[in-house]
């Protein structure tokens, strides 16, 4: 396939992480290429949400190298990680409940116009328009309330956001844990759609079926060690589960 | 679920668009106004002057109420308003006292300075030591509230500059009292602020949801810090605006303003928890407070019946503001 010539947006190398005297990860060693979905799966406590904060920016790996397009980065903070074009879908998703749609696609990076810099609403809520219809996230209009959206509208929000913003990679974590099935249909479309648009994603998920309906490639943690990286297409569940519970 | 509620009716989204709570503050006070003035309809409740004169008298806890728009919206509460108003009035008083021959701008540098430095106070606190805004507000109110009787050991302070007096206080531009210039400028300006700058967007979803704000990018204390700090240069400026109209500053000054001014910014359409607010409902608001107090006054009330009306009134709209949140 094409996307294998393609150089990783994403590198880690030999990432690890202890927190005091505990190890959190260690030497964990992936990349994520555009257009690639990596599936990052393992028991709780398996160090997934570690290592989506590194990635994130919100904790520093002990040691180990992050390189993005192929350059070492350094980050000190989310703030950073969005810099360099990093999104994260977080676990409850991070939306302003009684804010309309347009202005948590825009929460932090809100428009502006004019000299007296004030917001943008026109060109804020055309963008959110053009980019739910994109990815086919189905809400009755770019001014609703997000508490008045279901679980997996608000999920496909904080999803559409990512995809706005993120130019290099998106990192999900869990993101149909709290949806229905109908709903984690459409949130699983969404994020196979992204595939289209060359930006390497990263997803955490408790779920192999959906791993396996997903993802290119299935990287297996267990108890911060990284046991080993399969092709989706190579492998099967019972492979899998024995790697991640070592039996 | 998602297809149902991706076809609602365009009835129902346009009726979910509208928020009937927001409208309550209109409704109410058209409703109360009616009320008076067929009532109180040869008390004289109806003529200009004393329609006027609930304007003048409601000006400064319009101004204060903008600020708490803010303070409530971001998640917020500020309860030591009040006391910086009198603080303020008397910082202003003495400046002038003491330099009259700067006085209108020694004064009004004293007068909101002094509160944008009770409000950086309480910011401080709330932003960086994240301690809950409702008990710094309330250990600064009582504390101002001190500072303020020990700085004239409770003695008036006679505002007599002419200019400053005029211009916080008795003149007026073209016919219109400058108090109602102030309200309309303050008014103007924070409504601007507030629904159409990044800023306050930013207190909305600080208040709304403070970890989506952080990790969002919004520099969380920072939003808290500005917002103790408008709350606090607002009281000042409504300290300056009791002063120029009394003539005179006390350490009594703005000490009831407290209940009315949570009521009126409730009433009006902000919510008690953050994330939702109007400044527009907050004047509004604030009217209607002025209102009702005129309004009962007239009616004979005694002022312990008073209280116990707009002690109900505040009741009722709280009720509403939380129904609301939690629907």
């Amino acid at each position: 396939m094409l996307q294998e010539a393609a150089s990783p947006v994403l590198e880690l190398t030999d990432i690890h992480k202890s927190f005091g005297g505990v190890v959190a990860i260690e030497n964990v060693t992936l990349n994520v290429r555009p257009g690639e979905i990596v599936a990052l799966v393992g028991d709780n406590g398996a160090g997934k949400s570690t290592l989506i904060k590194i990635i994130s920016g919100v904790h520093a790996p002990t040691s180990g190298t992050i390189r993005l397009d192929g350059s070492p980065i350094s980050m000190s903070s989310s703030t950073k990680a969005r810099e360099f074009g990093i999104e994260v879908v977080y676990q409850d998703l991070a939306l302003a409940d009684q804010q309309p749609v347009y202005m948590n696609l825009f929460l932090g990076r809100e428009l502006t116009r004019g000299p007296l810099q004030l917001l943008d609403r026109k060109v804020m809520i055309a963008e959110t328009e053009r980019l739910v219809k994109e990815l086919d996230v189905r809400i009755p209009s770019a001014h609703a309330t997000i508490r008045d959206l279901s679980g997996g509208q608000r999920q496909g929000i904080a999803i559409a956001r990512a995809t706005h913003w993120a130019r290099k990679l998106i990192l999900l974590d869990e993101p149909t844990a709290a949806l229905g099935v109908a709903e984690t249909a459409r949130v699983e479309a969404t994020v196979a759609s992204l595939k289209s648009r060359n930006i390497g994603v990263l997803i955490i998920s408790h779920s192999l079926d959906q791993v396996f309906r997903l993802s290119d490639r299935i990287c297996v943690l267990r108890r911060g060690k990284q046991i080993g990286i399969r092709t989706t297409a190579d492998t099967d569940k019972n492979e899998i589960v024995s790697m991640i519970t070592g039996v | 679920m998602s297809s149902v509620t991706a076809s609602v009716s365009p009835v129902r989204r346009l009726l979910s668009r509208l928020n009937l709570q927001q409208y309550v503050v209109y409704f109410g006070f058209i409703a109360i106004f009616l009320f008076f003035a067929v009532v109180l309809r040869d008390s004289g409740f109806l003529t200009q002057r004393n329609l006027v004169n609930i304007i003048l008298q409601t000006a400064p806890a319009t101004i204060m109420a903008i600020g708490l728009v803010f303070v409530l919206s971001a998640g917020e509460i500020d309860l030591s308003f009040g006391s910086t108003v009198a603080v303020s009035a008397l910082c202003a008083a003495m400046a002038m006292a003491a330099y009259p021959g700067a006085a209108l701008p020694l004064g009004v540098a004293a007068g909101i300075g002094s509160g944008l430095l009770i409000g950086a106070i309480n910011g401080a606190l709330v932003a960086w030591l994240r301690l809950p805004s409702f008990l710094v507000t309330l250990a600064t109110m009582g504390l101002f509230a001190g500072v303020a009787r020990s700085l004239t050991q409770l003695r008036s302070i006679p505002v007599t500059d002419p200019l400053f007096t005029g211009i916080f206080g008795s003149g007026s531009i073209l016919g219109v009292p400058s108090l109602v210039i102030w309200c309309i400028i303050g008014i103007a300006v924070g409504h601007l602020v507030y629904r159409q700058t990044r800023f306050g967007a930013h207190v909305l979803a600080t208040g709304d949801n403070s970890r989506a704000a952080q990790v969002s990018g919004i520099e969380v204390p920072r939003i808290r810090l500005w917002i103790f700090m408008i709350s606090g240069g607002l009281a000042g400026l409504a300290g300056l605006l009791y002063a120029g109209r009394l003539q005179a500053a006390k350490y009594t000054l703005g000490e009831t303003d407290l209940m009315t001014v949570i009521a009126a910014v409730i009433v009006g359409g902000t919510l008690l928890n953050g994330g939702k607010g109007s400044i527009i409902g907050a004047l509004v608001g604030s009217l209607l407070m002025g209102m009702l107090n005129n309004g009962l006054i007239l009616m004979g009330l005694s002022v312990s019946d008073q209280m116990i009306v707009r002690g109900l009134i505040i009741l009722a709209a709280v009720a509403v503001s939380l129904r609301e949140k939690t629907r």
